[in-house]
């Protein structure tokens, strides 16, 4: 059987029981839609928000952005783990001893003003929608891939299957699939890891293979850091980033993380205030057993790649085109070439494929003595290595397979969570809640899909011209959650003082100036070449666009609380609603508000 | 008006064990793995620094550990304040 066969039968068959699933746990009401009954187990729900919360950006991306820049990426590792003490402490217990459905709600009745809520509504949209273009590019490259058929294509086939799927579902028939979907990107994401770290390093454990020495003795990482200094790239595990940019991008990806209205949204569905608690606890165990193995996936498939490109050592000849097209060895250069996303070219015509840092001086020294000129591994996306690490490391057909199931299980959950929080935060906070207070449960169901269809399509267009690699893309969203949601939550809880006006104000400071950073520096709508800006010399010293979340949070901590020193107080109705949600006896079974 | 105090009571307890696992959640990130890695670097860990396994690990695990601390801690705070769920 060929690899193509073998890679639709692996996905069909993931595909059939995710649908299999949804069909058999089909949301009736409008509160199964949106909080699954409340019956989930705090593991269960653990598992489904891991999957909910591992995207696209996680598995397919995450672990190529740090295999190509080492140590400066580990804010991807911190910051993506670290927002979950911040939900845990901070919001996951108050929110469900408040006990409504979304987010908006919250901030609509703590804030007691139909226009925070709407103010709200809107910043979960911007936020939103920005993730679900991060996700739409990773289902264009997983499709790609596995149809062998352009990005560009993938994007559009991938985005009708996550509309099918989402709409369907509602969270009900999404909790269950996405353990499934957990089980499947679990472990195609640990399989091709363990092989791969047994065959470098000896130890099955990946994570600690990471740490663990080579058959020569030599430390995995000592060697891998003499591969790439000798090719004129970056030490792997040194620093080389501006030590403030890479504190505030870990901070923003951390508050971030506890403001996505998708996840925050999971911890409504735990039975018990106790039972938040320990869910957030029990996500971050999921999901730590991906984020473990990242890192060595990442230095892992950096290493094999430098040393297929240079199977002589780097002081001896370059791969030469020959073997590249006629060596199975090489057989995924040749598929991935397909999708547009893997390119090379003999640039001097000596036959060979010279694979180096081009900007480096001592480099282009070798470079001039040696008759290269230039790099010849012209185009190598950071977003494909994981889906390709299977293959570079000539894996049996079979793990390839499942890791394109894995692939598209990441990114069918999280941009299915996404579309239901997209669309119940228009059908029930916008028009339930403000426009059409009357409308019937169907009419809402039917809102719902529709404002999904549109949030798909809107994330295609943004999408063709991302801004940046997936996982890049998502941060970007992250910054803008951590800049209008998580501020006006956590000051709803641990402050009295914050009132209507403070709440609105901040939220509106934040947003704005965080969408702004990013616009001047990303392009108006991600549009290429109308940016003034780029993230190599940003506006703001070394801050970059992808850090900017986190002073857009302290901007909108500092106007709400100057905004609400300067206007009337909180009044007594809500500090008593504050005093309650802070205290977990109570808590009874959420409600639906209007 | 005592169930009032004590409600204060849990609540300062809750905010000063909240403040305590954050200045851990922030040493070992911010700290160890970012801003204080120069001076871990004589530590060796696995041909590299300590620092380096702080931030690609190391604060990973802290944090599972602070989380489940936190819950533990805290249901156990409900119940000596008398404010858990029935």
């Amino acid at each position: 059987m060929d690899q193509f066969t073998l890679n639709l039968l692996f996905v069909g068959a993931s595909f059939a029981l995710y649908i299999g699933i949804a069909i058999w746990a089909r949301a009736g009401s409008t509160s199964e839609f949106y909080a699954a009954g409340r019956g989930v187990h705090p593991v269960t729900n653990g598992m489904a928000t891991a999957a909910d919360w591992m995207s696209a950006a996680s598995f397919i991306s995450m672990a190529g952005l740090i295999a190509f820049t080492g140590y400066d990426n580990s804010s991807f590792l911190m910051g993506w783990t670290g927002g979950y003490v911040l939900l845990a402490l901070l919001l996951a217990p108050y929110l469900r001893k408040f006990g409504k459905f979304t987010v908006s709600e919250f901030i609509g009745d703590r804030f007691y003003s139909s226009t925070a809520r709407m103010v709200a509504v809107i910043c979960l949209l911007v936020a939103s929608i920005t993730y679900v273009i991060g996700q739409m590019q990773g289902v264009g490259i997983a499709f790609g891939r596995f149809l062998e058929i352009d990005a560009f294509w993938g994007l559009l086939i991938g985005s009708c299957v996550v509309f099918a799927y989402a709409v369907f579902g509602g969270m009900k028939g999404v909790t269950y699939t996405q353990v499934a979907q957990y089980c499947v990107l679990i472990t195609a994401y640990t399989i091709p890891a363990v092989f791969i770290s047994l065959q470098l390093t000896g130890n099955p454990i990946p994570a600690l293979g990471l740490f663990g020495s080579t058959e020569s003795g030599e430390p995995l990482l000592v060697k891998l850091n003499q591969i790439v200094t000798d090719l004129g790239f970056a030490e792997y595990t040194a620093a080389h980033g501006s030590t403030i940019n890479m504190v505030l991008f870990t901070l923003s990806l951390m508050i971030g993380t506890a403001g996505l209205p998708h996840v925050i949204m999971r911890f409504f569905t735990v039975p018990r205030v106790s039972d938040a608690r320990w869910s957030a606890g029990w996500t971050l165990v999921f999901i730590a057993l991906l984020y473990l193995t990242a890192p060595a996936v990442g230095a892992m498939a950096r290493l094999n790649i430098s040393e297929l490109m240079w199977p002589n050592g780097t002081s001896g000849e370059a791969v030469s085109v020959e073997q590249i097209e006629s060596d199975p060895e090489y057989a995924w250069m040749a598929t991935w070439q397909k999708t547009g996303l893997l390119g090379w070219e003999d640039k001097n015509g000596d036959g060979k494929i010279q694979y180096y840092n081009d900007a480096n001086a001592d480099l282009q020294a070798k470079a001039a003595e040696n008759g290269w000129e230039g790099n010849e591994l012209t185009n190598f996306n950071r977003d494909i290595l994981v889906l390709a690490n299977p293959e570079i490391a000539s894996l049996p057909g079979w793990v390839i397979g499942l890791v394109a199931a894995g692939g598209l299980a990441a990114a069918l959950s999280t941009a299915a969570g996404l579309l239901l929080a997209i669309s119940s935060a228009v059908s029930h906070d916008l028009l339930k809640g403000q426009l059409t207070p009357n409308m019937s449960e169907k009419s809402e169901l039917l809102a719902a899909r529709i404002s999904m269809a549109a949030a798909i399509v809107v994330a295609v267009l943004l999408g063709l011209n991302p801004p940046g690699f997936a996982a890049q893309t998502v941060a970007l969203a992250f910054g803008l959650a951590a800049a209008s949601i998580f501020p006006a939550l956590m000051m709803g809880i641990f402050s009295t003082r914050i009132n209507n006006a403070g709440a609105v104000a901040g939220m509106l400071a934040g947003l704005v100036v965080t969408l702004l950073y990013i616009f001047l520096h990303k392009g108006w709508f991600f549009i290429p070449d109308t940016n003034s800006f780029t993230d190599a010399d940003p506006l703001l010293g070394p801050i970059k666009s992808t850090s900017f979340g986190a002073i857009g949070a302290a901007v909108n901590f500092t106007v709400a609380y100057i905004v609400s020193g300067m206007t009337k107080e909180t009044p007594q109705e809500i500090k008593d609603l504050v005093e309650s949600v802070r205290i977990p006896r109570g808590a009874g079974v959420a409600v639906e508000g209007h | 008006m005592s169930q009032t105090n004590d409600n204060n009571a849990y609540w300062s307890a809750n905010v000063r064990l909240i403040l305590i696992s954050l200045a851990i959640w922030a040493l070992v990130s911010f700290g160890f793995g970012i801003v204080l890695r120069p001076l871990l670097a004589g530590i060796a860990v696995g041909g590299t620094d300590l620092g380096f396994w702080f931030a690609q690990q190391g604060s990973i695990i802290v944090f599972l550990i602070l989380i489940f601390f936190y819950a533990w801690r805290m249901n156990k705070l409900d119940r000596e304040h008398g404010v858990e769920e029935e």
